[in-house]
């Protein structure tokens, strides 16, 4: 039996070098307006 | 750093830094919290250390059999070989870097208008009016924030501006002239203007629908849920109840988009606790894209949340994700603001580290042209950064908003969710601690709570 199952195969610490072009969403624009949420954004680079 | 916990039958372990998530037994579970605990900075050289096995063997020797315990070591070093547990954070050092680079302005919260045809209780804008006088933007002064924008934006290239309030319907006209300025300047100078409407729907008709369904990538549509629970809070201004009038209207937009690119959004106060049936009274109402979020209210207004409330709004967040599971699952879910997460396509690091971009992104525009850091500064004086005629007169603003990141403040360091919210809102900060380098308790513990449903959720849905 497998004890340990990732869900994820992507790590943020991959996302240093590539990262940060900026065009991604604003996140209050979203839905929120009075919290901030980024962890449920997309990048615009993978959509 | 490791966080792991149970929720729903799972047992989950996160592994902050890299943002792993592992689906593992009880064997395993107890495996890494021994692990954790003996030396939370594991490295593949130290789970190889033969007091490593040892000290495991003490611990676990009596509840599980030896043979079991290596195999479970063994996956472990190899993850934390791979990066994917034990992981450092290798990115307080990278983050002058981020802060250092040239930031453009790529949206604006526009004020379309400062007045309102309902009286919400908890409106953070004082029912449109923002600590001042009652105003809709002129054509010209909107005008003059788009130009600010393109100006600003540098080679970005998707540029959002949403149309704010008060209630943007009050001022129609002007978003629509608006809007085709925009669609003219994008074809001049390569942009893509993504415009979104926040509208408490008073005023929505089929005029207005066919416009927005054909211009606005997004649009927020409030109602706070049950009938009782939004006519309390969400009245005209003669306390009539609103839930009637626009209930339908809502339903009949959001179907006309396909169900997509909107999002119902409320509000729960300490009124209604009980908000996972506000937000299945929106299922029910064949909404699919839903979002219903804590007030943010002075400790004095009855209806503020306070600590006290905390265990009852974990008890409601759990009860929503086991029953977005089931509804998945049988074909019949929604998406949940809240509970979106993105494991493997969610953004760099850059961003996480950024927040929300408030202050250097993001800026507000009043009615008369002034720009604050973001809507929820706006009428505080001390945060006038300057307008749309002279641009940025007060760079010390946004320096400082620039300056703030998961690292700049202190009861960031050791949370588990920093890279998932990214420091929180800075102007909750700001109306708790006066100042932006701090965080809401109440709402820390909140989030911490979604982001642990939102992942549970992905566990049980990747468990065919």
């Amino acid at each position: 039996m497998k004890h340990i199952k990732t869900l994820n195969t992507q790590t943020l610490n991959h996302t240093v070098k590539k990262g940060g072009c900026g065009e991604c969403q604003t996140s209050c624009q979203s839905a929120c307006k009075t919290s901030c949420t980024v962890g449920n954004q997309t990048c615009e680079q993978k959509k | 750093m490791i966080h792991q916990y149970q929720n729903n039958g799972y047992n989950i372990v996160l592994d902050v830094n890299s943002g792993a998530v592992h689906v593992v037994d009880q064997e395993a579970y107890d495996v890494i919290r021994v692990l954790n605990e003996l030396n939370s900075g594991h490295t593949k050289e130290t789970l190889e250390d033969p007091r490593t096995a040892l000290y495991l063997k003490e611990r676990l020797g009596d509840l599980y059999a030896e043979e079991d315990l290596m195999d479970i070591l063994g996956a472990v070093r190899e993850l934390t070989e791979q990066g994917r547990l034990f992981t450092r954070d290798i990115y307080e050092d990278y983050i002058g870097e981020v802060k250092k680079r040239k930031t453009v302005v790529k949206a604006l919260c526009l004020h379309i208008a400062h007045d309102c045809n309902l009286a919400c209780r908890y409106c953070f804008a004082e029912e449109g009016e923002y600590h001042g006088r009652r105003a809709l933007m002129p054509y010209e002064v909107g005008r003059k924030a788009l130009d600010f924008l393109i100006a600003n934006s540098g080679n970005r290239r998707n540029l959002e501006v949403d149309f704010f309030g008060g209630e943007p319907l009050m001022n129609w006209q002007v978003v629509k002239d608006l809007v085709a300025y925009g669609r003219e300047q994008e074809k001049l100078h390569d942009k893509r203007f993504r415009f979104t409407i926040t509208t408490n729907g008073v005023l929505l008709n089929d005029e207005v629908q066919e416009f927005v369904n054909r211009e606005m990538d997004n649009v927020v549509l409030s109602l706070d849920g049950r009938k009782e629970v939004n006519d309390r809070m969400r009245p005209f201004r003669n306390g009539r109840g609103s839930y009637d009038l626009i209930v339908p209207k809502f339903q009949k937009l959001a179907q006309s988009r396909g169900q997509q690119k909107y999002y119902i959004r409320g509000t729960f106060t300490r009124e209604n606790l009980d908000f996972s049936e506000d937000v299945l009274h929106f299922a029910e109402l064949g909404f699919r894209q839903i979002s219903i979020e804590p007030v943010v209210g002075d400790d004095t207004d009855p209806y503020a949340i306070r600590m006290e409330d905390l265990p009852q709004i974990f008890d409601e967040y759990d009860r929503l994700a086991k029953i977005m599971v089931e509804r998945e699952k049988s074909g019949r879910g929604f998406n949940f603001f809240h509970f979106m997460i993105d494991l493997e396509g969610g953004p760099c690091v850059s961003k996480r580290l950024s927040g929300c971009g408030s202050g250097t992104e993001y800026l507000a525009v009043t009615p008369w042209g002034d720009l604050y850091p973001c809507h929820q500064f706006v009428g505080q004086e001390e945060f006038l950064m300057g307008n749309v005629d002279e641009g940025i007169k007060r760079p010390e603003i946004a320096e400082e908003f620039r300056g703030c990141s998961v690292y700049s403040k202190e009861s960031c360091r050791e949370c588990f969710a920093r890279f998932y919210c990214s420091g929180g809102c800075m102007a909750n900060s700001y109306k708790f601690h006066h100042t932006i380098h701090d965080t809401y308790e109440v709402s820390c513990e909140m989030e911490r709570k979604r982001v642990e449903c939102a992942i549970m959720i992905k566990a049980a849905l990747a468990d065919e």
